[in-house]
C-alpha cells in the first residue's frame, strides 16, 4: 500500500519553514530600513528595489543553468535576505551598476558557483560589499549627510528628494547646482578615525554638530531601530542570542579597556555600537546561519572574534568600517571552531558513580 | 656571509635532528599488504585474476595491481583502498556489482562426485563421496568457485533473502541535489507517502 | 534515598529533579483517547502469533500444525539466554507455522504460528502462583517462563534485564508511567484503572532486586493517573521505598536514559546500561505483567493498545489478545475515516506505517494510529541545509544532527560514528525542527543500518579468511605429509642390497604399474590399502587419493618411467625368486598405507566425515569393497598379459 518506500517517523507537522525564517529577517530589517530612509534619503528603498530585482533574475538564471526548478529555489528568499542586506550597508548613492555588479559577484561567485544555499563558505552580501569596496573605493564611500537642520546647517549641505536620488542612481548625475561636496559627508566612522589619525584628541573631535547623544547624529537612531529589529529576532527564535551578544562584547570589551587606558585617544565603548554597521553586523550579518558557526559555544567564540577583529581593524586598519572583513575572516575560521567546541554528548566523558 | 654560515648550521642541525628521530622514533607499521588484504571481501573467489584474495592484495603492494578489481569488494572496497594507498578509485572493470547470493545445491541432481567439495576455498560444503553434498550457508561467501566443477550443473547462487534481521533502512528518497528541490516529474518526491 | 519505613506517597518536600538537554512541547492530543473507559476486545476467528516478538533470537515452535492448544500454553520455547517464550493468546488449534507480515518498519514477514479460535477460551494447565514473597530464582524463572518483555515498545526481554551482573546492585527502580509521545495513553489507563497491581509489580521487583527506592514517573499531563497511583499508595500495604514522582511534560521524558537523568541527575554512560550505574528502568505495564504472572501464574498473552488519530472514528484504548490482526480491531474503534493519511503503528514520533492490515498486535504494539491530513501534512520535499542548528537545540543526546547529516548522507560511515551516531535514540526531535523538512532521523537509521552490515560483513570475511588459511595449512600440510612419505620410500629402496635390486626393482616397479589398492600379489596380501584408500577417497580429501597414487604407483599409469628397468616384462620370470622379498616390500608398503589411513580417520579427515553414522560407513565400505574387486580384476588381467 505504500507502493514500496519506506518512509521514517516522524510524522508529526513540522515547526518551521526556511522560507518562514527569511521572512521573519525580512519584517525585521523594516523598522531600521524606515529610520535609514527618513535621515537619508530614497537612495536607500531604491537601492534595495534594484538590488533585489537583481538577485532574484541572477538566481533565476543560474538555476535555468544548473537545469533546476526555478520557483523553489527563489521561493526560499534567502537571495531576497542577501540583496536587502546588501543594499542597506552600501552607500545611497551607488550608481545601478554597481549595485548589479555587487549582486552579481554575491550571487554567482560567492553562492551559486559553491553549490547554492546552505553550502557557500562566505556571507555573500558581505563578499560582494567588500568586492565593491576594494575595487571601487570612491563609489562606496559617497555617503550623505543626515537630514537634520543643525548639520546641514554646520557643514552647508543639502539633501536629495526621490526624484534626485532616483536620478542619481540610475544616471550618476546630481541635480543641476550641487556637487558631490554640497550632499556628501562622512559618515562618523570616517570622521573618526581619519581626524584621531590626524591627532586630534576625542574631546575635541567630538565638538563637532556631527556628533549626536551617543554616537553621530541619524546613525545612531538608524542602530536603534535596527536594534529593535534583531530583538525581535530573538524574542521569536529567529536567531539565537549567542552571535549578536558575542560581538558586541567583543567590540564593548576591548573598547572599554583602550577607553580606560586613554580616553584622549580612544573613543568612548558606546560610540562604536551606534557607528558603522555594528548592530546590523550583529544581529542580520554575522547571524547568517549559513556561514556562522553552529555549535552554541563556537557561536560565542564566532561573534566575539568577529567583534574583536572589527575593533581592531577600525583602529589600526585601512578601512573605517570593518564589520564585513571581519565576518569574511571569520567564516573561514568557522568550520574549525565548529569541529572544536562540540558540545559534550549525553553519556559521555562524565564520571559517574556506581 | 653569516648568513649564510647561519642558514647552513640550522640545515645541519635539522637535519641531524630529523635522521635521529626517523630512527629513534620509527615505528613498524603493518606492512601494506596485511592492511590491503583487511579491506578485501575474503571470497577467495579468484574473479580478480589472483587465486585468492591474499595474492591480490600482494600485488597492489607491488604496484602490479590495479585496485579496481575485485567485483565482490565492490565500489566500498575500491573507494576504501584508493583511500588507503592514496589512488585515484576507479569504476569496477567489467562488473556489475550483483547482490550477495549464496550457492544452493541441487539435492536431486547432485551425484556426490566431491569436485565441489575441493574447489570451495572455505571448506562450505559439506558431504562425502557418493554422499549427497550440500552449501553450508552459513560459510558460503558466494565465491562461485563451485559452480564450474560440478558435472552435473547442480549448484546454483541464490541472492541472500532480506528478513527483518537483515533489513536495511534504504536511503532517504528524493534527496535534493545541492541547492534545489527535486522537479514535479521526480515520483520520488511525491511517492512515498504510505496511505491505506 | 532511604524513605521512613512507611507507605510513603511523597517525600516531605519536592524531590530535586534534573533537566536534559533540548526536548520539545508538543501537543499530547492525549484526550482524544483517554477519557474512554478500558474494554476488552472480543475474541479473534484468527490469531497469528509471530515467534519474534522481541529482541533477541526467535523462539522455537513447540506444536505442528493441528495440535490443539489451552489458552496460555507455551508453544514456543526461548532459543538462548537472549530470547523469550510465547505462548497461545487463547484456546484454538494450530493451523499453520508460516511466514505472515509483522509489525516492522520494513513491512516484511517472519515465521508465525497461526491459531484458529475454538471460542471457548479455555485456559490450559496454568503454574501455581507464588507466594507473596517469592524466592528470586523462582520469581526470575516465571517471568522467564511468561514471556514477558519490556512493554513499552522495546520488547526486551524482562528475564535477562533483571538478571543483573555480578558487583553490581541496583539501589534505584525506576517505574516509566511518562508516556510522552503523544496520543499513546495505554499507559495512562492502565494506571487509572489497575494501579493495585501496577503497584504488586513494583513490590515484587523492589524485593527481586533489593532496590532502596523506587520511583514511579508520570508526566504532569496525567492527572487522574496520579491520582490513582496516588490513592493506591495511600490505601496499599508494604509500600517501603516505592514513591510517586511527577515529571514535567516534555518530549522525549519517558526515553529511558532521559528519565535516569530527570529523577536522578546522573547518565547512562554511552552505549553501556543503566544497570552500570545502579538503576534499572522498567515500563509500568511490565510491571503489572509481572504482578500478573507471579500471583495467577498467567503468562503474557494480552496487552492494552491504544487506537487514536482523527482518522479513526472513536478514539479508545483496547485490552489485545496478542496475535489479534489490526483489521479485528478497527471496528470497535469506529473504523478508519475517509480523510485517513497515514497509519501507524507506534506514536507520530517514533512508530512506522502500517502496510498491511492483518498484521498482528504483538508485544511491542502499543498504538494504531490513524492520522488525518491536518495531523500529517506531507512536509514537502527536503531544501538544504542552511545550518542553523535548531536541530542541535532539540537533540535529548546533546548531539550534533547537523554534522551526522552531512557525513551520513555523504555516505562518510566512519566520520558519523565519529559523532557519536549509535548515541542517538530517533526520537524525531530534530526533523521536528528542521526548517528545511530534512528527514534526518532516517539519514540516521539509514547509517546505524549500514555500519551493522558492514561490521557483519567484516566478521564474516575475517572469518571466511580464517577458514580459507587453515583449508590452504591443511592442503600444504598433506603435501608435505606425501613428500615425505615419497622420500622415505626412495631411502628405503636406495637401502636394499645390490642383488636383489634387479628382482627387488621389478615388484617394485610392477607395483608402480598396477593401480591403487593392489600391490603385486593381491592374493598373498591381505586387501592392501583398502582403509587407505577407503579412507582416503571417501573422506574426500583434496588431493589425497590421487596422492595415494601418486606415492605408490609414481606416474601413475606409465609404465615406461625412466629408471624402471623394463617394468612390465619383469615380475613373472623371477616371481619364484623374489616371492619373499616382494611379500615384505608388500607388507611394508601396506603398514604405510595403514598407517596413513589411522593419521587420517583420527584427526586430519575433514569434518564432513568425521561423523559418519554406522550405516554411511558400511556404505562406503561396501563401496570401497567394489572398487577393490574391480581393481584386483584388473591388475589380475594386466599381470596376465605381462610377458
Amino acid at each position: 500500500m505504500s507502493g514500496g518506500i519506506v518512509i521514517s517517523s516522524p510524522f508529526a507537522g513540522r515547526l518551521n519553514r526556511t522560507d518562514r525564517l527569511m521572512l521573519q529577517v525580512i519584517l525585521a530589517l523594516i523598522p531600521g530600513t524606515l529610520a535609514m530612509v527618513w535621515y537619508f534619503g530614497w537612495g536607500v528603498l531604491i537601492n534595495m528595489a534594484l538590488a533585489s530585482a537583481f538577485a532574484l533574475g541572477c538566481e533565476a538564471l543560474v538555476m535555468r543553468l544548473r537545469g533546476r526548478p526555478i520557483l523553489p529555489a527563489i521561493g526560499d528568499l534567502s537571495a531576497l535576505v542577501t540583496a536587502l542586506l546588501f543594499a542597506i550597508t552600501v552607500p545611497p548613492t551607488l550608481p545601478w551598476w554597481l549595485t548589479f555588479l555587487g549582486i552579481a559577484f554575491a550571487i554567482f561567485i560567492v553562492k551559486q558557483l559553491y553549490g547554492g544555499l546552505g553550502y557557500n563558505p562566505f556571507n555573500p552580501a558581505m563578499a560582494g560589499y567588500v568586492f565593491l569596496l576594494v575595487s571601487y573605493p570612491v563609489e562606496m564611500t559617497n555617503w550623505l549627510a543626515p537630514a537634520i537642520p543643525e548639520v546641514l546647517a554646520a557643514h552647508d549641505l543639502a539633501t536629495l528628494s526621490f526624484v534626485d536620488s532616483l536620478r542619481l542612481i540610475l544616471t550618476g548625475t546630481l541635480p543641476p547646482g550641487l556637487t558631490w561636496d554640497a550632499v556628501s559627508a562622512a559618515t562618523p566612522l570616517d570622521e573618526m578615525f581619519s581626524q584621531l589619525d590626524h591627532n586630534s584628541t576625542i574631546p575635541e573631535i567630538l565638538q563637532s554638530p556631527l556628533w549626536g547623544d551617543f554616537g553621530g547624529r541619524g546613525w545612531e537612531w538608524v542602530g536603534n531601530w535596527f536594534l529593535l529589529g534583531g530583538l525581535w529576532m530573538i524574542w521569536r527564535g529567529v536567531i539565537s542570542w549567542r552571535i549578536p551578544v558575542a560581538v558586541l562584547a567583543g567590540i564593548l570589551l576591548p573598547a572599554g579597556l583602550f577607553w580606560l587606558f586613554d580616553p584622549q585617544a580612544f573613543p568612548f565603548p558606546a560610540f562604536h555600537i551606534f557607528a558603522g554597521g555594528t548592530i546590523l553586523g550583529a544581529f542580520f550579518i554575522a547571524t547568517d546561519p549559513v556561514t556562522a558557526c553552529t555549535t552554541p559555544k563556537g557561536q560565542l567564540i564566532y561573534g566575539a572574534a568577529i567583534g574583536f577583529i572589527t575593533f581592531v581593524i577600525r583602529h589600526w586598519g585601512g578601512y573605517p568600517d570593518a564589520v564585513a572583513f571581519a565576518v569574511l575572516l571569520m567564516n573561514i575560521a568557522a568550520p574549525m571552531i565548529d569541529h572544536y567546541t562540540q558540545p559534550r554528548v549525553f553519556g559521555h566523558g562524565r564520571r559517574e558513580e556506581t | 656571509m653569516i648568513a649564510i654560515l647561519a642558514i647552513a648550521i640550522l640545515a645541519a642541525v635539522f637535519g641531524l635532528l630529523l635522521g635521529y628521530a626517523a630512527i629513534r622514533f620509527r615505528v613498524e607499521g603493518n606492512p601494506i599488504a596485511e592492511q590491503i588484504d583487511a579491506l578485501l571481501p575474503q571470497t577467495q573467489c579468484g574473479q580478480c585474476g589472483y587465486p585468492g584474495c591474499k595474492p591480490y592484495a600482494e600485488a597492489i603492494a607491488k604496484g602490479e595491481a590495479p585496485i579496481n578489481k575485485c567485483v565482490p569488494g565492490g565500489t566500498t572496497t575500491v573507494i576504501a583502498l584508493a583511500e588507503l594507498l592514496g589512488r585515484e578509485p576507479e569504476p569496477i572493470e567489467g562488473g556489475v556489482e550483483k547482490p550477495k547470493a549464496i550457492a544452493v545445491i541441487d539435492e536431486r541432481e547432485c551425484i556426490g562426485c566431491t569436485l565441489c567439495i575441493q574447489a570451495c576455498p572455505v571448506d562450505a560444503i559439506m558431504g562425502a563421496a557418493k554422499q549427497l553434498h550440500a552449501v553450508i550457508a552459513s560459510e558460503c561467501t558466494g565465491c562461485e568457485l563451485c559452480l564450474k566443477p560440478c558435472p552435473v550443473e547442480c549448484i546454483h547462487m541464490v541472492p541472500i533473502p532480506t528478513d527483518t534481521t537483515n533489513w536495511k533502512w534504504p536511503f532517504p528518497a528524493a534527496v535534493p541535489a545541492p541547492g534545489t528541490q527535486p522537479t514535479a516529474a521526480d515520483p520520488a518526491a511525491t511517492a512515498g507517502r504510505a496511505s491505506v | 534515598m532511604a524513605s521512613p519505613p512507611h507507605a510513603s506517597q511523597s517525600r516531605p518536600g519536592p524531590r530535586p529533579l534534573w533537566t536534559f538537554h533540548g526536548g520539545l512541547h508538543l501537543p499530547d492530543e492525549k484526550a482524544l483517547s483517554s477519557g474512554v473507559p478500558l474494554a476488552t476486545a472480543p475474541l479473534s476467528p484468527l490469531l497469528v502469533i509471530p515467534l519474534q516478538q522481541h529482541i533477541g533470537a526467535p523462539a522455537k515452535p513447540l506444536v505442528g500444525v493441528g495440535d490443539r492448544v489451552g489458552k496460555g500454553q507455551l508453544i514456543g520455547e526461548a532459543q538462548g539466554a537472549m530470547s523469550a517464550t510465547v505462548h497461545a493468546p487463547s484456546s484454538g488449534t494450530v493451523v499453520a507455522i508460516e511466514e505472515r507480515p509483522v509489525p516492522h518498519a520494513s513491512g516484511l514477514s517472519a515465521p508465525c504460528i497461526l491459531i484458529e479460535t475454538d471460542g471457548r477460551d479455555a485456559w490450559a494447565e496454568l503454574p501455581p502462583p507464588l507466594g507473596p514473597r517469592p524466592d528470586p530464582e523462582a520469581l526470575r524463572e516465571r517471568i522467564r517462563w511468561a514471556g514477558i518483555v519490556g512493554l513499552g515498545g522495546a520488547a526486551f526481554p524482562s528475564s535477562v534485564k533483571l538478571r543483573v551482573p555480578a558487583g553490581q546492585r541496583i539501589h534505584t527502580l525506576i517505574l516509566n508511567g511518562a508516556e510522552c509521545e503523544p496520543y499513546i495513553t495505554c499507559d495512562d489507563r492502565l494506571m487509572r484503572d489497575r494501579p493495585g497491581r501496577i503497584l504488586a509489580g513494583v513490590r515484587l521487583l523492589r524485593d527481586l532486586l533489593q532496590a532502596e527506592a523506587c520511583l514511579i514517573a508520570v508526566e504532569d499531563n496525567k492527572p487522574e493517573a496520579i491520582a490513582a497511583l496516588r490513592q493506591a499508595l495511600a490505601t496499599g500495604e508494604d509500600l517501603y521505598g516505592i514513591e510517586l514522582v511527577v515529571i514535567p511534560t516534555l518530549y522525549p521524558s519517558g526515553g529511558e536514559k532521559q528519565l535516569i537523568r530527570i529523577l536522578t541527575g546522573k547518565e547512562v554512560p554511552s552505549r553501556g546500561i543503566p544497570a552500570q550505574i545502579g538503576i534499572l528502568c522498567q515500563n509500568i505495564a511490565t510491571a503489572a505483567a509481572i504482578a500478573e504472572a507471579a500471583e495467577e501464574g498467567k503468562p503474557l498473552i494480552s496487552r492494552i493498545i491504544t487506537l487514536t488519530g482523527r482518522a479513526m472514528g472513536q478514539p479508545r484504548n483496547l485490552e489485545v489478545a496478542l496475535g489479534t490482526p489490526i483489521k479485528d480491531l478497527l471496528a470497535l474503534a469506529g473504523g478508519l475515516g475517509s480523510g485517513l493519511r497515514q497509519l501507524l503503528i507506534g506514536g507520530p514520533m517514533m512508530g512506522f506505517a502500517c502496510d498491511d492490515l492483518g498484521m498482528p498486535v504483538t508485544k511491542g504494539v502499543n498504538c494504531l494510529l490513524a492520522l488525518s491530513a491536518a495531523e500529517a501534512p506531507d512536509p514537502g520535499p527536503a531544501l538544504a541545509c542552511i545550518r542553523c542548528g535548531a536541530c542541535a537545540e532539540a537533540c535529548p543526546a546533546s548531539l550534533l544532527p547537523q554534522q551526522l547529516y552531512w557525513h551520513a548522507r555523504a555516505r562518510d560511515l566512519d566520520q558519523a560514528r565519529a559523532y557519536h551516531l549509535f548515541d542517538c535514540i530517533e526520537c524525531g526531535c530534530c526533523a521536528v525542527v528542521c526548517p528545511s523538512h530534512i528527514p534526518l532521523v532516517q539519514y540516521y537509521r539509514f547509517a546505524k543500518t549500514e555500519c551493522l552490515a558492514q561490521e557483519r560483513e567484516k566478521r564474516q570475511a575475517e572469518h571466511a579468511r580464517q577458514r580459507h588459511e587453515a583449508k590452504t595449512a591443511r592442503l600444504e600440510r598433506l603435501e608435505e605429509e606425501r613428500k615425505a612419505n615419497l622420500r622415505k620410500k626412495k631411502e628405503a629402496l636406495a637401502e636394499k642390497p645390490a642383488p636383489a635390486r634387479a628382482s627387488a626393482s621389478a615388484p617394485a616397479a610392477a607395483a608402480r604399474t598396477m593401480p591403487l589398492a593392489d600391490a603385486s600379489a593381491p592374493a598373498d596380501s591381505a586387501p592392501v590399502l583398502p582403509a587407505g584408500g577407503g579412507a582416503g577417497s571417501g573422506a574426500g580429501e583434496p588431493g589425497a587419493p590421487s596422492g595415494t597414487v601418486t606415492a605408490l604407483a609414481g606416474s601413475p599409469g606409465n609404465p615406461g618411467t625412466p629408471g624402471t628397468p623394463g617394468a612390465p616384462g619383469t615380475p613373472t620370470a623371477d616371481t619364484s625368486a623374489v616371492d619373499p622379498k616382494k611379500a615384505a616390500i608388500a607388507a611394508a608398503l601396506q603398514r604405510a598405507a595403514e598407517k596413513k589411513a589411522a593419521l587420517a580417520r583420527q584427526g586430519q579427515a575433514p569434518k564432513n566425515t568425521a561423523d559418519l553414522t554406522p550405516a554411511q560407513r558400511r556404505q562406503v565400505e561396501a563401496a570401497e569393497a567394489r572398487r577393490r574387486e574391480l581393481q584386483a580384476a584388473e591388475s589380475a588381467s594386466s599381470g596376465r598379459e605381462q610377458p
